[in-house]
């Protein structure tokens, strides 16, 4: 069952990322980015499957919540229209499709490199995600870097009212 | 066959190529962002995937703080683009050649 629902939620996964990236019925960015909610969403289901269910509820609120809300604002103050096909570079796609090509064999290698299972030399996972575990560690191990994160997040936030601002001097 | 470490990191990898395909191939800023997203979507599961099978919740903890660091780049990023076209009237990448030679 579980195995079955993996699947699924590769296959989604995968799916609708190159939906996302390359989408042959619209070249709308909006198509895209629904798109991107279902790969997000298909992706907290793989997350729960690896019992990490805080970070499945995280990847939905904040990335299906927030960052796509983002995007879309985005795009409706833009007002990007259907965009027009243009040519594509023959120089750039062909050293683009190379290099994407060298990336994923690079990958594949390493797969093919290991002759014996992986997860066969591992023992059985135990580990649970949830929202009591990381919260301790969060706040003993990573107490610092959790600190800086939430400066972090104000200076992204300064900074985008600053870039937001009609006339920059 | 049992699904294992080696099927979620192939899921993954597989995410980031989709996602480095769409940086190098689209034309469109806010395309290239979301492709962007991706990438780091694809590093996720693969921490979370190795975070599960080692049975050590650290990998979660750095997955969180790269959703946190993804979402400030992302408001940054767009902050930027909606600047640039404010400017520019343009999203796209080949009418930005300033800096070109």
């Amino acid at each position: 069952m579980q195995d079955l629902m993996f699947y699924l939620f590769a296959a989604l996964t995968l799916i609708c990322g190159m939906l996302v990236v390359a989408n042959p019925f619209s070249r709308n960015p909006v198509t895209s980015a629904m798109f991107l909610v279902l790969t997000i969403a298909s992706m907290a289901g793989l997350f729960v499957l690896l019992h990490a269910f805080f970070l499945a509820a995280v990847q939905v609120l904040v990335y299906a919540g927030a960052v796509i809300v983002l995007f879309l604002f985005v795009i409706m103050l833009l007002n990007v229209k259907e965009e027009e096909r243009r040519k594509i570079k023959k120089v750039g796609l062909v050293t683009g499709i190379i290099a994407v090509i060298a990336i994923s064999s690079i990958f594949l290698k390493v797969f093919t490199l290991s002759n014996s299972s992986l997860s066969a030399q591992l023992p059985a996972p135990t580990l649970e995600g949830g929202t009591a575990p990381l919260g301790k560690i969060l706040f003993t191990a990573y107490l610092l870097p959790f600190e800086m994160l939430s400066v972090l997040l104000l200076v992204a936030m300064v900074g985008v009212i600053l870039l937001s601002k009609r006339n920059l001097k | 066959m049992h699904v294992g470490l080696e099927h979620y990191l192939l899921v993954s990898a597989l995410l980031f190529c989709i996602g480095l395909l769409g940086v190098i191939a689209r034309r469109n800023l806010l395309i290239i962002y979301m492709s962007l997203e991706l990438m780091l979507n694809a590093a996720n599961l693969a921490f979370v995937a190795f975070s599960r099978f080692n049975n050590n919740l650290n990998g979660q903890v750095m997955v969180f703080f790269i959703i946190t660091v993804a979402a400030a780049e992302v408001a940054v990023g767009l902050a930027l683009i909606v600047a640039l076209y404010r400017r520019r009237q343009t999203a796209h990448v080949e009418d930005l050649t300033t800096m070109k030679l």
